[in-house]
């Protein structure tokens, strides 16, 4: 459905005549349309994906007082609903934390800021079901990284770091996600690295996990040693991808082998 | 605490076939496994899934089982179910998941049939 849907584009973008952009958008795939239609089944149906267990713990927590403020993220922010479209413009800068700061941060800002509770540490439970029943309110919403100076510096640094050659195998990002890309890695098809379902339920982590996550097990993958979790380098990173991504449809919570 | 996602169509006709949908979330440990450190993680498994009908106006343990499964170490964390039934009267669907280390998560579905 997806694919017939970009190809009726192209050709209605066609007769317009802006053929060059039509196959500049054309191109771009979400690593859902490289995988098995089994795996795709699980992640369009919200009564198979496992991811969605998650969401119902992250609404659950929503709700829930804590702290030293005992407030909870529904008193300020009101019913989850109002969040649409926020996961669709993260990496931002953020005035509070002076810097470009991803969902997680944000969440983990009010944390310690407006909860006066322990920041979650990183790829903790609590921490992905809210912010995956944050992203499930923008299923659908294009991404759209806001624009601001601080944040265009980051995605100029991301995009160096993505074409930047890394570890023993000596490959950048953009070797395996836009030549490579289609091709086989193993028994993995190598998707053009979109970031458009994150959270995301990993197969092969049997869990919901971050874009981070996914990130670092690129970086193992060719063998350099992963940023830690939260490092001012993946972030840009995410920039980047968000950025090169923009206008793509989030489709969290996705499922990936 | 688990939690667990069911889906039971909200009312259903007399004779209808029914498809129930149960996923829920467990780690489904093996005990094969090792750890990056190479201790072997011990076994978490659910052993067994149950989900029981009760008409409605009877007791809870009245019930009749609709559907029963033993588990094993082959089966992916957070398991899905899926089974049909057919719809005779009202009541609830009672579901039960029991484990290693004591897990235990129950739930339970009103099913209205017309
Ligand atoms: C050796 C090739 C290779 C390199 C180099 C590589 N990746 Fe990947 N990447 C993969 C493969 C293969 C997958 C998909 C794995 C799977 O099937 O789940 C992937 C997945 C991803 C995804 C998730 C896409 C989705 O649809 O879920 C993102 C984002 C990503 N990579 C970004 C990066 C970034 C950023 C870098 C550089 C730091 C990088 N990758 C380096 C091979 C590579
Ligand atoms: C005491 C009020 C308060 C509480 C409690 C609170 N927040 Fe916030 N939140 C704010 C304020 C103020 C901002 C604006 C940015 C900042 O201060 O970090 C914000 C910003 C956000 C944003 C970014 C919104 C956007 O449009 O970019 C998200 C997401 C968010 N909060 C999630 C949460 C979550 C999840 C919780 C519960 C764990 C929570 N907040 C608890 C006050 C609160």
């Amino acid at each position: 459905m997806r694919k017939i849907g970009v190809a009726t584009r192209v050709i209605a973008l066609a007769m317009l005549g802006f053929v060059s952009l039509a196959v500049a958008q054309s191109t771009r795939q979400s690593g859902f349309d490289f995988m098995q239609p089994a795996t795709q089944a699980l992640q369009k149906d919200d009564t198979q994906n496992p991811a969605m267990l998650w969401v119902k713990d992250g609404q659950a927590i929503w709700a829930q007082r804590d702290g030293a403020t005992q407030k909870s993220c529904a008193d300020c922010h009101g019913d989850i609903k109002r969040t649409r479209g926020v996961a669709a413009r993260y990496p931002q800068y953020s005035a509070e934390a002076k810097g470009v700061i991803n969902l997680s941060q944000q969440i983990n800002q009010c944390r310690t800021t407006h909860q006066q509770a322990k920041a979650w540490p990183a790829e903790d439970a609590s921490l992905l079901g809210v912010e995956t029943a944050i992203a499930v309110e923008s299923r659908g919403q294009p991404l759209a990284p806001p624009a601001q100076s601080q944040l265009v510096d980051a995605q100029k640094r991301g995009e160096a770091a993505f074409d930047r050659r890394i570890g023993q195998v000596d490959l950048s990002c953009r070797d395996c996600h836009e030549s490579l890309a289609g091709k086989r890695l193993g028994g993995n098809i190598i998707p053009q690295g979109h970031p458009t379902g994150y959270p995301i339920y990993r197969l092969e982590w049997q869990a919901v996990g971050s874009l981070q996550r996914r990130l670092r097990n690129c970086m193992t993958a060719v063998r350099s040693e992963p940023y830690p979790y939260g490092a001012s380098e993946l972030v840009d990173l995410e920039a980047y991808l968000a950025n090169r991504a923009a206008g793509m449809q989030l489709e969290s919570p996705g499922v990936r082998p | 605490m688990a939690r667990a996602l069911i889906t039971v169509p909200r009312t259903a006709k007399r004779g209808e076939i029914l498809e129930i949908r149960a996923l829920v979330q467990h780690p489904m440990e093996t005990g094969y496994r090792r750890s990056s450190e190479g201790d072997l993680l011990p076994r978490d498994l659910i052993r067994r899934f149950s989900c029981r009908f009760v008409e409605s106006g009877k007791t809870d343990d009245t019930g009749v089982i609709v559907i029963a499964a033993t588990l094993h170490a082959a089966i992916a964390a957070n398991p899905y179910l899926s089974f049909n039934l057919r719809a005779a009267t009202s009541g609830t669907l009672a579901f039960n998941w029991e484990g290693d280390n004591g897990f235990s998560h129950r739930e339970q579905v009103a099913l209205i049939v017309t």
